[in-house]
């Protein structure tokens, strides 16, 4: 099943995964995809990851926060919007799969897990997955829109919600839980080498809070690896959309492609590509401006007009073949292209063009 | 300023910023520009793809170090040569294991996931161990500059708070001592200087703008210039009344959207240029934009050429 234009995909998704590298408007395309939804009449809301300041202040959502604020307007359906807060959303996580408080206090207070929540780089794509998940189950939204942070790798996001049930996969974890005394409270005499070995590289400190951590999560693998295979079961199936947001310049063009290459081998693909900042067209091939602008070469009035439509019209062939390319590449997918506009989103109104762009 | 002492005010150069921007283009206009005053260059990729290969016209190697520029004979003018090297963090990994003694375990801890747990237990461990890998590169002693091309997408200020959050996470150990020696390189500005990449964009010039003072006040690197990149040539005459000139309606209404669109862009990006330079106390050196398809050896001498002529026009350091 393929959709036809962005509208339909709108209408007949429950999710959208929004991704992209960074300065090509992801974020704001994320905005506008779940404007435009709401627009349609549909329930939507939108996770944002780290918006810049104006489009957050557009949305009405200034503070990290982990529920959904609506956002009032003229549209028949609803818009809500969050900004991913990766350090709490990890500890309700903790705190849903956890047996009893004890052992999620012990958790939230050990310092490794407090590194793994607030700093690593995946966690953000893990509680992004996670934060989706919550929403669609909540049974509350048609549709959710989840912006993913910057990152070149598509995998890296799909591999997230498996981020904490792989960590408790690992040997070293198995090892620690196997035994219960020791040096490191380890038995298993294999294992104390390694530790040993461990603790001289990064210090037995860390080692021992490490051991706390993988000991403190005993009995949760289950509720986490169901979990992910939930998530999983959810994002590589037909209720969620992979939408490509790029820009027609060449260095984020090529990253689109390293993309594209990389959802396919998770067995994925990208159901539409956005290519935002298109330049405006002139009505004139190459050929055209080149000799206007040699005619006009000796006109000094008119020179300057003449170069800067050489320059436009150069830049926009160049793109055309680009964004071209990437079609090819990506022939399942709906194309939409979205004029580069004159100024960033700074309140709602500038985001409904965007929206209104996206599904005209 | 002379070039020739710019180029020679730092042994590392740190090229950061948000992806999008043309970091990779800026690093390689960088690393030419020093060449032409004569110094050899090392430029580092960390990204993990080769992607400035192909702006000097040769063939990426992968992990394999390229010779991009060969040194100028004599009599020629002058010209360092330039090699490309590209290093991704799980090398580093490895690489930094068995040069710390622990030989027989790489293999073993490779394959049992211990390096990934290594990594959780230490955020920011890869980063670090790339920084290492470049202050090694430092230390050999092989080449008179090292240009980093840093990793993107949001990463500039992870990539270089690494040191510092390695140092407090791992309070002992080798990898503290590790974390303690690339503060040391990267706080020295005789050693070590960063470069912002920028476009002059309102979105990209807020970032920026946030990004060095935490990369200053947070991890006390010294800031070198700011590279804006993408900045329009300016063009006159764009604002005359097209009415009378022997063209075609078309062609007239063309040179018409042409003229406004770019009298537009211009205004735009004039007023975050400005805004830059009145909220950032840094020189600016600009980088044309370049309006065609590809990024080769051509339009890498017209950004070399116009980064020159930008470091000459910056006023002569105090120290």
């Amino acid at each position: 099943m393929s959709a036809d234009t962005f509208a339909e995909l709108l209408a007949e998704r429950q999710v959208v995964i929004v991704c992209g590298t960074g300065g090509v408007g992801k974020t704001t395309t994320a905005a506008a995809t779940a404007l435009a939804a709401a627009e349609a009449g549909r329930r939507a809301v939108v996770v944002t990851i780290d918006p810049a300041k104006r489009l957050a202040d557009a949305l009405g959502i200034a503070e990290l926060g982990n529920t959904p604020t609506v956002i009032d307007g003229p549209w028949p359906g609803t818009l809500a919007a969050l900004m991913l807060d990766t350090k709490s959303t990890f500890d309700e996580v903790v705190r849903r799969n956890a047996t009893d408080n004890d052992q999620a206090e012990q958790i939230l207070s050990n310092r490794f897990y407090r590194n793994v929540s607030g700093t690593l780089s995946g966690t953000q794509d893990y509680m992004a997955v996670e934060k989706l998940a919550e929403l669609y189950d909540s049974g509350d939204w048609d549709l959710v829109v989840v912006d993913t942070p910057p990152t070149r790798d598509a995998l890296a996001f799909l591999e997230a919600p498996q981020m904490l049930s792989r960590l408790l996969d690992n040997p070293i974890y198995k090892l620690v839980i196997a035994g219960n005394r020791g040096v490191f409270g380890v038995a298993n005499k294999a294992a104390q080498t390694v530790m040993r070995q461990l603790a001289r590289v990064v210090g037995a400190y860390v080692v021992d809070e490490a051991i706390a951590f993988f000991q403190s999560f005993d009995g949760m693998e289950k509720g986490f690896k169901e979990r992910a295979q939930a998530t999983l079961a959810l994002m590589g199936d037909e209720r969620t959309a992979f939408v490509l947001v790029a820009s027609p310049r060449g260095d984020t063009l090529d990253e689109a492609h390293y993309f594209l290459d990389r959802i396919r081998e998770a067995d994925l693909d990208a159901d539409a590509v956005i290519v935002n900042r298109m330049l405006p067209a002139t009505g004139l091939s190459l050929q055209q401006s080149n000799a206007l602008h040699s005619s006009l070469a000796a006109d000094t009035d008119a020179a300057g007009a003449a170069q800067a439509l050489l320059d436009l019209v150069t830049a926009a062939a160049a793109d055309d073949d680009r964004v071209a390319e990437l079609s090819k590449a990506a022939p399942l997918a709906v194309l939409t292209a979205v004029p580069l506009l004159a100024d960033d989103v700074h309140n709602l109104d500038g985001l409904r063009v965007i929206a209104d762009l996206l599904t005209r | 300023m002379d070039p020739g002492r710019f180029f020679a005010s730092s042994r590392v150069l740190i090229v950061a910023g948000k992806g999008g921007v043309g970091k990779t283009v800026s690093a390689a206009a960088i690393a030419s520009a020093a060449s032409k005053t004569g110094r050899s260059v090392l430029l580092v990729e960390v990204a993990g793809r080769s992607a400035s290969a192909p702006i000097f016209g040769v063939e990426p190697q992968g992990y394999e170090q390229v010779i991009a520029v060969h040194e100028a004979e004599e009599g020629d003018p002058p010209r360092g040569r330039i090699a490309l090297r590209s290093i991704t963090p799980d090398q580093a990994l490895l690489e930094w294991i068995a040069a710390h003694g622990f030989k027989g375990l790489v293999t073993r801890m490779a394959s049992s996931g211990v390096l990934e747990v290594i990594a959780t237990a230490t955020p920011g461990v890869k980063d670090l161990l790339v920084l290492g890998r470049i202050k090694a590169f430092e230390s050999e002693g092989a080449f008179d500059l090292i240009v980093v091309d840093a990793p993107a997408a949001g990463h500039a200020i992870g990539f270089l708070r690494s040191p510092t959050g390695v140092r407090d996470a791992a309070r002992t150990g080798t990898i503290h001592r590790q974390a303690v020696e690339i503060l040391d390189l990267i706080s020295d500005p005789a050693r070590c200087q960063v470069v912002l990449v920028t476009i002059p964009e309102e979105t990209p010039v807020n970032e920026l703008i946030e990004t060095s003072f935490a990369v200053e006040d947070e991890v006390g690197v010294r800031l070198g210039p700011v590279v804006v990149n993408s900045v329009l040539p300016a063009v006159s005459g764009l604002d005359i009344d097209l009415a009378s000139l022997d063209v075609s309606d078309m062609e007239r209404a063309a040179l018409q959207t042409a003229a406004t669109f770019r009298a537009g862009r211009t205004a735009l990006q004039d007023e975050q240029l400005a805004r830059l330079g009145a909220d950032l106390p840094l020189d600016q050196l600009h980088l044309p934009q370049l309006f065609g398809t590809t990024i080769g050896t051509a339009e890498l001498e017209v950004l070399t050429d116009a980064l020159l002529a930008g470091i000459e026009a910056l006023p002569e350091a105090d120290s």
